[in-house]
């Protein structure tokens, strides 16, 4: 439970960062809070030839209004996301998300956008940057600054649109204005484990009437998916629960997911029809 | 007990001795001594990725120092082996040699300066594996024409190592007059007693003397040299083996480790000091698994619920080797000799097997069988009760032994015991009523609360006579080896010329707080302060030979032997202090470390009868020997600690999501030698049964893999996960226990999947599943409630 | 292989010039190359929690941090809890009378979570504190006296009797 040996470099900005991994960017791997990188590389499952430790690179955290959006940026801690003031169904949102990451030393190191460039399908901060249909700016010495959507973004399990020479600098999410309700609500077999199947729900609702739905699921796909199925019985419909409910059966109806030691897929459906109504803050029993 | 007795430090909370050093960081584990020594050099094992196969090499490139079965080759086998005529008896080589038999085994042994270094040199290491069909489940080594797991002559069926039988005389009779047969299956998947600290030894040699030091984290100190010194044809005297600081046992530090054979040898061979710190993995794979039974289990009642005839078929997958001391019997034979437990068993057939396969091989965990033992018991009667209509209480009060001493139908004697009472303590406390009506509420609300009920009798604290009965001698190689019968315990007491007193023991405690309770034991004799007791133990340089804590032992047996050893030594003193202060020995009382003639003020101090027999023996009044030493050995046949476990659980039928919300225990374990350490007992031992019930599972995959490697897919409970667990003491004293103390370490463990099991069939009842087999995961909650099917085996160890 | 780097680490108030590996984790420098073997290793991925050390003033696993990121940071372990030899922290005297421990191999990370997050919030009530706990598994004590002992340092950092 060693890892293999490494060359660890520490820039002290931006441009030292982008440098150092344009160098030899197929062997190298950003080191941000490392809580899912060093365990693998603790099991020998990734074994980089070089770390480039961007923790100490100033600029790169913190949460800031940009216009009609917020702008998160990469080396914001867990931690932090779960104490930001920021106010609104946003601010609720990236709040409950964050108090399910792992647990509080791990929150007090991991970095959300290490959690998204790592791209695991359970990952809190993926399904929150999918469900809202996060911008990802990323930089590389070569290309300089490119924006990728959040639906081009996650591509397969560990697999973002990303290149390897490229650092993900800051996350653009929307506002969201009172009108919205928004949730998480997942299902871990431990306190504080990667979820089995997590759901997100961002579900505008204006005098009754939905007028934006946005449904995202976790541990259903190789990556966060946002349900089509459970969006399209929401949109223009009026707000009940048991509207919400039809949602839910539509949207594991419309999933296809994988099985593993924890659930086979009929159980992760029914993790679907149970997480989507408490996500949206319905104590549905039965 | 009166409250005029004078007060005594038995029976008080103390808080340990053990513990100021230990929250300072001050402890010293096995890797603390490795981590300090910056000359020692580390190993890893190389290991087998297939469960079956042909080993043809194992090889390095230059440079990497890689020791294989052919290095070892004066290095004799493991053999462990009861004295059975349907034991089947195979030899564990210390590195694989011709075949290797689950994945994990070791097959070779890399050495190098740093543990990262020693990982890189794995990486270097070639194996060369022809895979053979693996048989990964009982079923499968049971089958027409399966593979066979060891190519040895087999008595009975193929892979079939033990196969025990009972059938009591009048079972048919009793059988054929039933009004009811009751037919259940139980199960419990593959388990891991995963102590927090994994294996780890660091074997030095002295050139000087030729001997070799092992500091190693094990249960059982002197039976490990014993072991070692038979592979390695070394007198036991060139060993040293010491357990320092051990984090945690649980059953699984007490078999010997090929990896620590293949460590001494290597040390020995290289004239340096080694480490091997096993991986969390590598402690999953390879470190000792259990628990994986499946039991079928008929009850023949009468109407009004009497339990007439037992008839079980038991079979554990035993994996495959045979640990040492206890041999893969150790699960089906306990299972055989105890399952009836609390209950009045006239008549018995069963029939007990050990089957072998291609996995990892199985040792003792907390509880060994019995915590599948009590899930059949338990959940036959609520079945029972269910089916024929009865109160779930009744049919157990109805059943439960009361009659002291009660001769079972394997013919174990049960001592004095209190389980009608500790059934009432625990039913009463949980107010069965009261609940009744909470979970109609609640489930009017779509809410589905449950409660369960276990009973049970705790085998503890048995010596010699009960291990020479039970499994006859246990065999330590082939021929000439020693056979070994496990049991007695003994202590030496000293008082130092300046009255300290050490106590050198042959248990090894790693976390009970041994060194506290017996402190309190000893001075309580001696009219001293626990402080004044130094606790030796876990060093075969410095301890009487002894068997180590296991089997909920240490208390009853190290406990005795402490306690005859403060005797003794008290009545020395008192002739000395007699001939000193007149009158008889007898008259004389020892308090606050003086010796004092009883109706007097002022007496002699302890110190100074100390200080005159070592150093000036010509004042001793009988010429006695100038030394103030007692040896105490005790060797009770057992007694039986016994308790009533009650769980309520809420199951959210949506996800199959268990909660644990309260867990009573009505205990009785006897006299209480310190109640906060009798207690941690309990709470340990019940939140490794809810453990049990419902997180913890090993999985292996069809090709015989074992997928649960690291700690995000086997899942020992958080706090989150565990219920407050409020405890009731009874009180039965047995002539069994000098001390009065019953063994407590594992009922925990025992009573608590059962409990919960049955507390998650009451809370299902309404959607007509119940759960019979190990753990309730979500996944099988939620497909029950789904399916309407129960929570069942399936092949494989995979339940539906 | 690598080779050792020079590294200048801040422990318990204590300055250490050591010189590892860039692969070497925080905790086993502390182990092997500050003598510091109270902080244990029960899992090396990040979840038993047994390693768990302050890294200024906040809790992380030290077996999920290269020790070469520790560099000028001040790092805070078990041993350096306690104010002296005669003294024990609030935290290590609760687990002590409340038998919060048994085979103490979890323990010093347990000691070092529970300080750390007192001293950062003395009012927390059992809720928050369970949850806190909740990061570390213990194999031994079922929790129950952890929960007592952490309850009681608590009361005891917040001056209540």
């Amino acid at each position: 439970m060693k890892p293999s040996p490494f060359e660890y470099v520490r820039p002290r900005d931006l441009a030292e960062a982008l440098a150092a991994i344009a160098q030899d960017p197929d062997d190298s791997k950003i080191l941000a809070g490392g809580q899912s990188l060093i365990p693998m590389m603790n099991f020998r499952l990734a074994r980089p030839a070089r770390l480039v430790d961007v923790n100490r690179v100033p600029g790169l955290a913190g949460l800031a209004a940009d216009g009609d959006r917020v702008r998160v940026g990469t080396l914001t801690r867990h931690h932090a996301m779960e104490r930001t003031p920021l106010p609104g169904p946003l601010g609720d949102l990236l709040r409950r998300a964050a108090a399910h990451v792992g647990h509080l030393p791990i929150r007090t190191r991991g970095t959300f956008g290490g959690s998204i460039a790592h791209c695991d399908a359970a990952s809190e901060w993926c399904l929150v940057a999918r469900l809202l249909d996060a911008e990802m700016t990323v930089r590389s010495q070569a290309r300089g600054t490119r924006v990728i959507p959040a639906a081009d973004f996650f591509q397969a399990v560990f697999t973002t649109a990303m290149a390897p020479d490229e650092i993900l600098t800051s996350i653009a999410l929307p506002a969201l204005d009172e009108h919205y309700r928004t949730g998480i609500a997942e299902f871990a077999r431990r306190a504080g484990d990667f979820a089995i199947v997590a759901a997100t729900a961002a579900v505008r609702v204006e005098d009754g009437l939905v007028t934006e739905a946005r449904i995202c699921l976790g541990g259903v796909a190789e990556v966060p998916l946002r349900s089509a199925a459970a969006e399209r019985v929401l949109l223009g419909a009026r707000w009940s629960p048991e509207l919400v409910t039809a949602a839910a059966e539509a949207a594991a109806a419309d999933c296809d997911p994988p099985g593993d030691a924890h659930g086979d897929p009929a159980y992760r459906r029914d993790l679907v029809r149970a997480l989507i109504p408490r996500a949206l803050g319905l104590d549905v029993r039965r | 007990m009166t409250g005029a007795e004078p007060p005594t430090w038995t029976g008080r909370a103390l808080p340990r001795l053990e513990d100021p050093a230990i929250v300072r960081g001050w402890g010293r584990y096995v890797g603390d001594i490795a981590a300090r020594d910056q000359s020692c050099l580390h190993a890893r094992f190389v290991r087998s990725a297939v469960a079956a196969g042909r080993l043809i090499s194992v090889t390095a490139p230059p440079g990497v120092t890689l020791f294989t079965a052919a290095d070892l080759a004066e290095v004799k086998p493991i053999r462990a082996v009861l004295n059975r005529p349907d034991f089947v008896a195979v030899d564990t080589p210390i590195l694989a040699t011709g075949m290797v038999r689950f994945v994990g085994e070791p097959v070779g042994l890399v050495i190098a300066a740093s543990e990262a270094e020693a990982e890189d040199a794995l990486e270097l290491v070639d194996v060369e594996i022809e895979p053979l069909p693996a048989v990964v489940s009982a079923e499968q080594a049971l089958a027409p024409g399966a593979p066979l797991v060891h190519a040895v002559d087999y008595p009975g069926d193929p892979n079939t190592v033990v196969d025990g039988r009972i059938h009591t005389e009048g079972f048919d009779a009793a059988f054929a007059r039933a009004d009811r047969i009751v037919e259940i299956q139980v199960s419990s998947a593959r388990q891991s007693a995963m102590p927090l600290e994994a294996r780890a030894a660091h074997a030095a040699y002295d050139r000087a003397s030729g001997r070799s030091t092992l500091h190693v984290t094990t249960q059982m100190p002197h039976l490990i040299r014993t072991g070692i010194a038979h592979s390695l044809g070394l007198r036991e005297d060139d060993l040293r083996v010491v357990a320092p600081d051990v984090g945690g046992g649980f059953g699984a530090k007490m078999a010997l480790a090929r990896e620590d054979v293949a460590l001494v040898w290597a040390s020995r061979r290289l004239r340096r000091a080694i480490a091997w710190l096993e991986t969390r993995e590598e402690n999953f794979l390879a470190a000792w698994h259990s628990r994986e039974q499946v039991y079928d289990i008929t009850g023949a009642f009468t109407a009004d619920g009497e339990l007439l005839a037992l008839r079980g078929d038991l079979v554990c997958d035993v994996g495959a080797y045979s640990c040492y001391p206890v041999t893969w019997g150790v699960e089906p034979l306990m299972a055989m000799a105890e399952l009836p437990g609390a209950y009045r068993v006239r008549e018995y057939s069963v029939r007990s097997r050990a089957i072998v396969t291609n996995k990892c091989p199985i040792a003792p965990y907390r509880g060994v069988s019995r915590p599948v033992q009590v899930l059949a018991m338990e959940r036959l009667f609520d079945v029972a009760a269910a089916e024929l209509g009865l109160d779930r209480v009744a049919i157990r009060a109805r059943n439960l032994i009361t009659q002291f001493p009660h001769r079972s139908p394997s013919g174990l004697v049960l001592d004095e015991a209190s389980h009608l009472e500790t059934l009432r303590a625990a039913t009463e406390r949980a107010d069965l009523a009261d609940f009744r009506d909470r979970q109609e509420r609640a489930r009017a609300q779509g809410r589905y609360l449950g409660l369960g009920i276990a009973c049970f009798a705790e085998r503890t604290g048995y010596g010699t006579p009960a291990f020479a009965a039970r499994s006859r001698p246990i065999q330590l190689g082939r021929e000439p080896a020693p056979l070994i019968t496990p049991g007695y315990e003994r202590a030496v007491l000293t008082m130092d010329p300046s009255g300290a007193l050490t106590l050198r023991i042959g248990a090894s405690p790693h976390g009970q707080g041994l060194r506290t309770t017996l402190a309190q034991l000893v001075c309580d004799e001696l009219g001293l302060e626990p402080g004044a007791v130094r606790v030796i133990a876990s060093d075969t340089d410095a301890t009487p030979y002894g068997w180590g804590s296991f089997a909920s032992r240490a208390m009853v047996i190290a406990g005795g032997a402490s306690l005859l050893a403060a005797r003794e030594l008290a009545a020395r003193l008192r002739v000395l202090a007699a001939a000193r202060l007149g009158g008889l020995p007898d008259d004389i009382e020892l308090a606050g470390g003086q010796a004092v003639r009883a109706g007097e003020e002022t007496g002699v101090s302890l110190a100074t009868l100390a200080r005159d027999t070592y150093l000036n023996a010509h004042l001793i009044p009988d010429k006695g020997e100038p030394a103030l030493e007692a040896v105490g050995r005790y060797d009770p046949s057992g007694t039986f600690a016994n308790a009533c476990h009650v769980a309520e659980v809420e199951v959210d039928p949506l996800t199959g999501q268990v909660s644990v919300t309260r867990f009573l225990v009505a205990e009785d374990a006897g006299r209480l030698i310190n109640p906060a350490i009798v207690d941690g007992q309990i709470h340990g031992g019940v939140a490794q049964g809810v453990a049990n019930a419902l997180y913890e599972e090993l999985i292996y995959d069809e090709r015989g893999v074992l997928v649960t490697t690291s700690l995000m897919d086997y899942l020992p409970p958080t706090i989150a996960e565990m219920p407050g667990i409020d405890i009731v003491h009874l009180d039965t004293r047995s002539a069994e226990s000098i001390t009065g103390a019953k063994g407590v370490g594992e009922g925990g463990t025992i009573g608590a999947p059962a409990a919960i099991a049955n507390a998650v069939s009451d809370a299902l009842a309404p959607f007509g599943v119940g759960v019979f087999h190990l753990p309730a995961t979500p996944h099988r909650v939620r497909t029950a409630v789904r399916t309407g099917a129960d929570i069942r085996r399936t092949e494989k160890g995979t339940a539906s | 292989m690598s080779s050792a780097i020079p590294l200048r680490l801040y422990v318990n108030g204590d300055r250490y010039e050591i010189a590892v590996e860039p692969r070497r984790t925080l905790a086993d420098a502390l182990r092997e190359d500050c003598g510091l073997t109270g902080t244990h290793l029960g899992c090396e991925h990040g979840v038993c929690g047994a390693c768990t050390v302050l890294v200024d003033g906040q809790p992380v696993r030290s077996c999920l941090m290269f020790a070469v990121q520790a560099e000028d940071t001040s790092v805070r372990t078990v041993e350096g809890l306690a104010p002296d030899e005669e003294r024990l922290h609030p935290v290590q005297q609760a687990f002590w009378e409340n038998h919060g421990l048994q085979c103490g191999f979890c323990t010093p990370g347990f000691l070092v979570l529970i300080a750390g997050y007192l001293e950062e919030h003395p009012d927390a009530e059992e809720a928050e504190l369970r949850e806190v706990l909740s990061s570390n598994l213990c194999r031994c004590t079922g929790y129950q006296n952890i929960l007592t002992s952490t309850m009681c340092a608590a009361r005891a950092m917040r001056g209540e009797p």
